[in-house]
């Protein structure tokens, strides 16, 4: 086995022999299901938990195949991948999403063991994507770059990746668990927003420590999650986890699916009593068994490769020398990008929501295009964020410009990351069988609405979140502004929530009033918009205006007379 | 199905207790209301109780040294409790008899069934045996512990099944 880092694909695990043998079995075992299904041994309903395990959905008009970035990170040989099968078995198209994974919407049901065999060639699947099991564990976009980390999470969202994986017990909960972990003090994960959000640090002996957020989500019942622990010492990290996963699998609800999360568990039973039993469970486990020796988190560290940051010593004035030539590529080094650890290098932002487009939606060719970029400027490494966009995480400053041009001649430099366009939207009525609303069409409206990048600027920070139904994959609640879709007598219309935020500050946003109907929601939002700019002091941010001053002056904007 | 244990079909010597009725002779598996009735049986005739997904095994610990079966339930496939409850009746309380899962489990649950601790499968489905065989055999790689404390691997929690 080698373990010469130069040889390692930068920033993600490395697959050995043992690995591809795992995913080829995988592969063997989904397409024998696939032929049970075929030939009618095995109806859709016990079909379904089998193809949901492997990422596949049966949507609106077609099936939809889920395939998983593990904490988003992926590389340029498995994005060229995704733009093949998104040419040969998809519309020219895939779409990112917001747990760090790629969707392709139009897929057919035989053509899935192929499509995974041609993944599982890049050591990529669909496993665990969807089905009431532990999911894609999600992770910080700048992990291992930002300039503001305290440790890099991705090891540890590798192990539980591992350790997730096919595990025996845990792949047929009450319901979907979700896990998020950062290792940076400011959260980028919505760590209190998943079943399981856990925030990293350097501990005694350098081995890190993890805090424990439990019973957050977002979903009909948005609720954030409580600490349940502490400093939780890394060898223990797995026997927490199981811990908690056990309790869980035993009390969680399974009576009503849209009660049955962990969070209405803890919620029921008090954080107190919930902590007891995963203590009581903990004490009984042989923690031997389940002990993750350092000599564990080191080995899989080394499959990780490293990148070799080199950079001239004058690439920080290359850089402001082309910022003060061009001031478009100011513009977007100003909006996307990300201060990173090595004074030579930056974190680019690629805007995946350009104006007036549909958030997340990414060309086959412009998949390529991204990969020979990664290749050429960010050592062939590629992350998917939870705000449904790319990054390239260690890019040369002197390189930057050279970066945006490239990117500019493709449509993927729009500069509006963390402002009005860079919106998350969900699939909606468009796509999805539970939506009550289209949430694209909004999306689109209120993207070209703002397009103009001054105004944009001049806006400020301000996340909209758009979900077509109360199961919110949009993430509406933790909008700054949240649009909600909601059916009225078989009309669209749109309720809006104020005041939402994943991050450190987190919290739950709050309606305003009534829901509007389709046509006058991109208006409202605009007047309530104009409104902040009247009613915010010097920078003001827009959730510290609202949080200074409350829904009241925001409620006139919003339904004052057309 | 008939009785399914390490992938090969197996006689069974258990009676299941007919409700209303009295304890048939010889081995005989309770319901976990009927538990103390089996207990009291006299004789040395192997004793086995059933029970229900909400149960918490630890009402079983007392009991558990006469027992030599503990039948766990899925009424459904998804409702994996029985997971929980097979490893618990391992991890925590030391039972080495025969863990039976009933009900209706998938043959591609097996290999989860068995490295939670369950020892034999009588399932209601009609699937040939042979499905649930392969469903055994398909997969030769692990990446957690389990009950069966597998050969590790070398590399993080990795090991090899079988």
């Amino acid at each position: 086995m080698s373990t010469d880092t130069t040889t390692l694909p930068v920033g993600r695990y490395a697959y050995d022999q043992v690995d591809r043998t795992f995913l080829s079995q995988r592969v063997a075992q989904f397409r024998e299901q696939v032929a049970r299904r075929v030939a009618g041994d095995l109806s859709e309903d016990e079909f379904k938990p089998l193809r949901l395990m492997n990422g596949l959905y049966l949507q609106l008009h077609a099936y939809m195949l889920r395939v998983a970035v593990p904490y988003g990170m992926m590389g340029s040989d498995q994005m060229r991948a995704l733009a093949h099968i998104a040419r040969t078995y998809d519309r020219d198209y895939g779409h990112f999403t917001t747990r760090q994974n790629v969707q392709f919407n139009w897929i057919r049901l035989e053509d899935t063991p192929d499509i995974l065999e041609h993944l599982a060639g890049v050591d990529m699947h669909a496993i665990q994507t969807s089905g009431n099991c532990i999911r894609n564990v999600t992770c910080d976009e700048f992990a291992g770059a930002a300039a503001d980390e305290l440790l890099d999470p991705r090891i540890h969202a590798e192990i539980l990746r591992q350790w997730s994986t096919l595990h025996p017990e845990f792949t047929f909960l009450p319901r979907k668990f979700k896990i998020a972990i950062s290792g940076s003090p400011h959260d980028r994960v919505a760590a209190r927003f998943h079943d399981i959000g856990l925030v990293a640090r350097p501990g005694p002996q350098g081995r890190p420590v993890f805090d424990v957020f439990v019973g957050g989500g977002l979903g009909r019942t948005p609720i954030i999650g409580v600490k349940l622990r502490d400093t939780l010492p890394e060898e223990d990290l797995v026997a927490y986890l199981e811990a908690i996963v056990r309790v869980y699998n035993a009390y969680g609800r399974r009576d009503n699916m849209y009660k049955a999360r962990i969070k209405i568990l803890v919620q029921a039973l008090g954080v107190e009593a919930f902590r007891e039993k995963v203590d009581a469970e903990f004490a009984l486990m042989n923690r031997a068994d389940y002990r993750l020796d350092p000599a564990i988190v080191d080995g899989i560290r080394a499959r990780f490769g490293i990148p070799p940051l080199n950079a001239p010593a004058d690439a920080e004035q290359t850089l402001a020398a082309s910022r003060k030539a061009d001031p478009a590529f100011d513009r977007w080094v100003r909006t996307n990008t990300h201060p990173h650890r090595h004074e030579g290098f930056i974190c680019a932002v690629i805007s995946v929501k350009p104006d007036g487009g549909i958030p997340g939606d990414i060309t086959a060719d412009q998949m390529d295009l991204v990969a020979d970029l990664a290749d050429s400027h960010s050592f062939g490494e590629i992350r998917v964020t939870h705000m449904q966009n790319v990054v390239l995480g260690h890019v040369r400053k002197d390189q930057l410009h050279d970066l945006w041009r490239k990117l500019a001649a493709a449509n993927l430099a729009t500069p509006n990351i963390g402002l009005v366009g860079d919106i998350i939207a969900c699939p909606g009525l468009d796509y999805c069988a539970l939506a009550n609303a289209r949430s694209i069409p909004i999306a689109q409206k209120l993207s070209a609405r703002f397009a103009n990048p001054e105004l944009q600027e001049r806006i400020g920070p301000l996340n909209i979140n758009i979900s077509g139904c109360i199961n919110a994959c949009g993430h509406h609640h933790a909008g700054h502004i949240g649009i909600l879709g909601v059916d009225k007598r078989g009309q669209e219309f749109f309720q809006l929530t104020l005041g939402g935020s994943a991050g450190r500050d987190v919290a739950i946003g709050q309606i305003i009033g009534p829901a509007l109907p389709e046509d006058e929601t991109v208006d409202a939002i605009a007047r309530l918009i104009d409104a902040y700019l009247v009613l915010r002091h010097d920078n003001e941010q827009f959730l510290d205006t609202y949080r200074r001053l409350g829904a009241a002056s925001f409620k006139d904007a919003v339904y004052a007379p057309a | 199905m008939p009785l399914l244990e390490n992938g090969q079909i197996t006689p069974d010597r258990w009676h299941v207790a007919v409700d209303g009725e009295p304890l048939p002779e010889g081995a005989v598996i309770v319901p976990l209301e009927r538990l103390e009735e089996g207990l009291a049986r006299t004789g040395d005739a192997p004793l086995g109780v059933a029970i229900a997904p909400d149960v918490d095994v630890a009402v079983l610990r007392t009991a558990l040294p006469r027992l030599e079966l503990v039948a766990v339930t899925f009424p459904i496939f998804r409702d994996g409790r029985a997971f929980t409850q097979a490893r618990a009746l391992r991890e925590h309380l030391g039972f080495k008899g025969e863990i039976r899962a009933t009900g209706k489990p998938l043959p591609d649950q097996y290999e989860f069934l068995l490295r939670c601790g369950v020892t034999t499968v009588q399932t209601e489905r009609a699937e040939d045996i042979s499905v649930w065989r392969q469903a055994h055999e398909i997969i030769t790689i692990a990446y957690q512990p389990s009950t069966l404390h597998e050969r590790p691997q070398g590399l993080g929690l990795r090991r090899f099944l079988g």
